[in-house]
């Protein structure tokens, strides 16, 4: 047999395909499919006989049509119009009365590959297989080496796509989680720099995300998140956001340089941005910060001074060790305050770090001269309690002036609320100098309400699902407010049902306040807010009572301890006891009382490992009806508070 | 998944609206985002905004507002690019973006977005797939000619150059196939970088940031296959080693799907078959380590009398460009401390002109030819700004003065080194003349910040 390239092979089969007369003899016509076959099995290019191969493809031999599907499958691909053609006789094939038959047609069917999809299509399937719970790992880690691909994609809808559904599958592997992002690094930091604003901000926004539970992510990359004079304002505000967030050892010189430099912006808007953002970082580099904004002050700028005496504010009470710096940076601001933000930062500083301040005395009777043109009542309460403050601490210099503020907002002032604070110092200051300093001598600085506020890592798992979406984009806080909005409008009219509290989307406790608000009226239970039980009462009450009613509720994972206990305070369940976040087992304790005078004594245990959470329910007087509203009213909560987290 | 389009101009008349689903209140919505657009706080970002439950997105393209609605929670990247993508599509037909265009080409634009979008869904975006489908033709205001040097675009950045392409050249409609067969067959190809500098007070260089693209304008018949040569020394990563010398570096480089690469590794060569209308084939980012010396230097000198509330700024501005190039339409922004009220100026050249305006200094020069030195001296008086007064002038700035911004345009030159060696096409042309090839070098500032 002569040598043939693959060319001439398949015009020779082309043409005995053709061949009317192969076509009529049975085994001539498999004969030469066959040899389409073994070509193709060689490596030979064959597709070039797509065309009478759907043909072949209607006939009664089984064979044949085995073999002719077999071919299909393999070149559907690079033929996909063709391919499509080849559909219709599949279809029909479907409905033969040969099982045989019927399965081959669905099968080779479902094995039609067609070429792949365009970014959108592919981006649609990403999202469509967030639904997709994988049986095993082995099929998990499948799909993920599948993904890895797409997240080279020069398309970022795809990237991001392909990084939300690895992030979701991979939810029980942190490992693999973090390596996805420092992948999707690159992507994230090229849209960034994009030349579409758009763009830029939403990445932006998911850096910000992504940061959150690894603060240390984009690091090295600081400079890419410095600001350019004509970016708009919305992309500079982001990027000082992330500046902050990114800040660490090697780069705080140099970000707090570039902040700096905006701080003299030319947006008013801007400037106090970056001073606030300068602020946030002085919670760690306190020193440095405390400088900078000292400096600020020197440019005796109204908008200025007043954001930095504010940061000041928050800065003491955050980092104690920063109050003698600050007293000394505090004269001459006065001058150059006129807002009322700004004159009650510097008045609160005053009234509780006077001794320090020289003329602190002289500054405060400026505005207890000018109290009269006051505009602010809550720069007046400020005043009230900061000179009272003050006077504890230095008598004589204050005290002629605190007669004449109190004088002022007893007689003339006609701001109630401001009255009434006069009304209470002054009653408060015939009780005595001991009283006085019982009532005003609170603490002047709290570190650890920075422990609190700067809020520990938070896990992947707690924004995967988020990834991708508009909530990053909106901020977190806002798109509570507008799902609230939209779940209201659509879930409003028939609300009042506790058994179908299963919501869809997510659910913030602001959200429990009003619908569980609603419902003790509905089931005739009012708990009283004013419930006030001491512990020792409590375990009193608790030990001497037996269990009213038991039962388990669904749960998973931890509990977020200040969540639940905000939202049982919503609906008048006082915390008397919690276990902190993580203990095992975790326990709390809770009281209500309702308006008949029934106490509801409650203990929640969440074992370890355990996907169940136990509440007992403890009565002081027997009584059904009550204790059921009151089960269901806890049990929306706990719902509620399951939903948020999962 | 979308459910309105429209578009508005920049004044915020509605030049395009359609709704995909009908499940929206009805054409207010173009007038409810323009009044939530112009009525949001400082603080809030406008790209996403919401009213009830309807979220609205848009791009501002070539001052232009183009607007998705949705009520569902989407993929912001996804809606974004599908924006973008149909800014470049309105753009490809219409000739180029913009008010004018567009209401003009009214009846192009429905069609187009009938085919893009069915039921809010995507269907496809590929100038392939579109141009069977698309009958109208884009109505272009005046006659193409070869002798209009009046606008300038991108793709004709240069047009104060000889012998190169009419800045209109680039931005005329696609013509489909049916219509005019006289077309030409033009092909261009620009490598554009964009450069963010960041100069610190000492003069030592903090941040260099080089965005680069090689973007493709096509009026070739689709499919005809095209290779790009790409300087030889090219390297991506920090590590790769090719040629004599330091090479032609950058850090990190993506190519569009349809680029294929066999030969880039061996010779640096890129092969595509581009489909009509524009197409961005590559993009590359460098940072920190520039090949060539920066294009500026800014020498400043303050003189600061603390009393007398007289400021007096020197500026030297050098430009290490080779002698041969030159720098257009380049613009210094030096912000200045508050309450600013005279400025008298002195100049190196005639054709410079400096003015203040919001709160800052602007210095516009027209054309720096390279290896040359240009100065200017400003002095300003500054009554508002306090300080001891019967201080010495002090050499040290007072605050708010800086950091000076400049911005410019280099034809001819990139930044990163790299140039295209050749661009080949495979095409045969049917009894016309050979195709037109149009190969263009343009960097241009993004940010370029000098500390002072």
């Amino acid at each position: 047999m002569p040598y043939l390239g693959s060319e001439d092979v398949v015009k020779e089969l082309k043409k005995a395909l053709c061949n009317p007369h192969v076509q009529a003899d049975r085994l001539r016509y498999r004969n030469v499919i066959q040899r389409v076959i073994r070509h193709m099995t060689q490596g030979l290019d064959m597709s070039g006989v797509f065309m009478e191969m759907v043909k072949a493809s209607a006939t009664v031999d089984i064979v044949q049509k085995k073999l002719v599907y077999l071919y299909m499958c393999t070149y559907a691909p690079l033929k996909p119009d063709l391919a499509l053609l080849a559909i219709n006789t599949l279809c029909k094939d479907c409905s033969d009365p040969n099982p045989m038959v019927r399965g081959l047609a669905l099968r080779s069917m479902c094995s039609l590959r067609m070429p792949k999809l365009d970014q959108w299509g592919q981006a649609e399937v990403l999202n469509f297989l967030l639904r997709y719970q994988p049986r095993s790992e082995e099929e998990l880690f499948d799909i993920l080496n599948l993904l890895d691909s797409f997240l080279k994609s020069s398309s970022p809808g795809v990237v991001m796509g392909a990084t939300k559904l690895f992030l979701i599958l991979a939810k029980k592997f942190p490992h693999v989680q973090t390596d996805v992002l420092v992948q999707v690094k690159g992507p994230l930091l090229a849209a960034c720099s994009s030349e579409s604003r758009e763009l830029c901000f939403a990445a932006l926004c998911h850096v910000r995300q992504i940061l959150h539970s690894l603060p240390g992510h984009f690091s090295s990359h600081y400079k890419k998140f410095f600001c350019s004079y004509s970016e708009p304002h919305y992309i500079k505000l982001q990027k000082v956001e992330v500046l902050c967030e990114l800040v660490n050892d090697e780069n705080v010189q140099q970000v707090l340089e570039e902040l700096r430099g905006y701080c003299t912006d030319v947006s008013a808007d801007f400037a106090q941005a970056a001073i606030f953002a300068i602020g946030g970082i002085a919670r760690t580099y306190t020193d440095q910060c405390v400088q900078i904004l000292t400096e600020l002050l020197g440019l005796r700028q109204e908008h200025i001074t007043t954001v930095v005496v504010q940061t000041f504010r928050d800065l003491v009470w955050l980092c104690p060790q920063c109050t003698e710096a600050v007293c000394q940076a505090l004269p001459g601001c006065e001058e150059n305050i006129q807002d009322s933000e700004g004159k009650q930062a510097l008045i609160w500083l005053l009234g509780v770090h006077g001794e320090r301040i020289p003329n602190a005395p002289y500054v405060l009777e400026d505005f207890v001269e000018n109290v009269k043109s006051e505009t602010f009542p809550a720069v007046k309460m400020e005043l009230l309690t900061a000179l009272l403050r003050l006077f504890l601490s230095r008598p004589a210099e204050c005290q002629d002036m605190l007669g004449r503020l109190l004088h002022y907002c007893i007689e003339e002032e006609k701001d109630m609320a401001v009255r009434d604070r006069g009304l209470f110092y002054y009653r408060l200051l015939l009780a005595g100098i001991d009283e006085v300093k019982r009532i005003l001598c609170s603490p002047k600085s709290d570190p650890s309400l920075g422990l609190l506020e700067d809020q520990a890592e938070r896990p992947v798992n707690s924004w995967a699902s988020d990834f991708n979406t508009l909530v990053p984009v909106y901020g977190k806080a806002r798109w509570a407010t507008i799902s609230k909005y939209q779940w209201a409008e659509r879930r409003g009219p028939e609300l009042p049902n506790t058994a179908s509290f299963a919501t869809p989307g997510p659910l913030i406790p602001e959200e429990s306040k009003e619908t569980v608000q609603e419902l003790p009226d509905s089931e005739a239970l009012m708990l009283v807010p004013s419930c006030q039980l001491t512990a020792e009462y409590f375990e009193k009450t608790w030990f001497s009572l037996k269990v009213a009613h038991q039962q388990v509720f669904p749960w998973r994972g931890a509990v977020h301890p200040d969540t639940l206990q905000m939202a049982l305070q919503v609906v008048n369940i006082q915390t008397i006891a919690m276990s902190r976040a993580g203990a095992h087992p975790w326990k709390a304790y809770l009281g209500a009382q309702d308006d008949t005078g029934c106490l509801f004594l409650t203990e929640l245990l969440l074992e370890p490992e355990s996907s169940e959470m136990q509440i007992s329910v403890k009565q002081n007087e027997p009584r059904t009806e009550t204790l059921n509203s009151f089960i269901s009213v806890l049990e929306t909560v706990l719902g509620t508070i399951g939903d948020i987290k999962s | 998944m979308i459910s309105q389009f429209f578009i508005l101009s920049s004044k915020g008349d509605p030049l395009i609206y359609k709704d995909f689903r009908g499940d929206s209140g009805g054409r207010d919505v173009a007038e409810l985002f323009y009044r939530k657009l112009t009525g949001l706080p400082g603080d809030e970002s406008p790209v996403v905004m919401h009213h009830d439950d309807r979220h609205f997105i848009h791009i501002r393209h070539s001052g232009l507002y183009l607007v998705a609605t949705t009520s569902e929670n989407i993929s912001p990247f996804s809606l974004l690019e599908l924006l973008s993508r149909l800014a470049t599509l309105l753009g490809d037909y219409c000739g180029s973006l913009s008010e004018g265009t567009i209401s003009r080409n009214v009846a192009l634009v429905y069609e187009l977005l009938d085919e893009v979008l069915d039921y809010g869904y995507v269907q496809t975006t590929s100038m392939e797939m579109l141009r069977n489908f698309i009958q109208t033709e884009a109505v272009v205001s005046k006659p193409f000619s070869l002798f209009d040097l009046s606008s300038v675009g991108l793709f004709g950045a240069e047009t104060q150059q000889s012998k190169v392409a009419p800045s209109s050249a680039a931005s005329r409609p696609i013509l489909t196939s049916r219509s005019d067969q006289s077309q030409k067959n033009e092909v261009f190809l620009d490598v554009v970088e964009r450069l963010s500098v960041l100069i610190a007070s000492n003069g030592s260089l903090l941040k260099v940031d080089v965005q680069g693209e090689i973007r493709l304008k096509s009026f070739l018949p689709s499919g005809s296959e095209m290779r790009i040569g790409l300087t030889e020394e090219f390297c991506v990563g920090k590590s790769e080693l090719r040629g004599y010398g330091p090479g032609i570096r950058v850090d990190e480089v993506s190519f569009h799907s349809s680029v294929l690469l066999e030969e880039f590794e061996s010779h640096r060569i890129l092969r595509l078959q581009p489909p009509q209308g524009e197409l961005t084939v590559m993009r590359y980012q460098l940072s920190d380590d520039l090949p060539s010396p920066l294009p500026f230097r800014l020498f400043p000198s303050v003189q600061w009398d603390r009393g007398s509330g007289r400021l007096q700024v020197y500026l030297k501005l050098r430009c290490d460009l080779p002698p041969k190039s030159q720098a257009l339409n380049v613009r210094l922004h030096l912000p200045l401390p508050r309450g600013v009220v005279s400025l008298s100026q002195e100049l190196s050249g005639p054709e410079q002109k400096a003015e203040l305006g919001e709160g800052a200094l602007r210095w516009d020069l027209p054309r720096v030819q390279g290896g040359s030195q240009l100065s200017g001296l400003f002095q300003m008086d500054v009554p508002g700004l306090p300080g001891p007064p019967g201080q010495a002038p002090s050499t040290s700035a007072p605050l708010g003065l800086g950091p000076a911004s400049l911005s410019f345009e280099l034809p001819r030159h990139t930044c990163s080194g790299l140039q295209v060696r050749f661009l080949r096409l495979a095409f045969r042309p049917c009894g016309n003349a050979n195709p037109h090839k149009w190969v263009r070098h343009l960097s241009h500032s993004d940010a370029y910040v000098i500390r002072i």
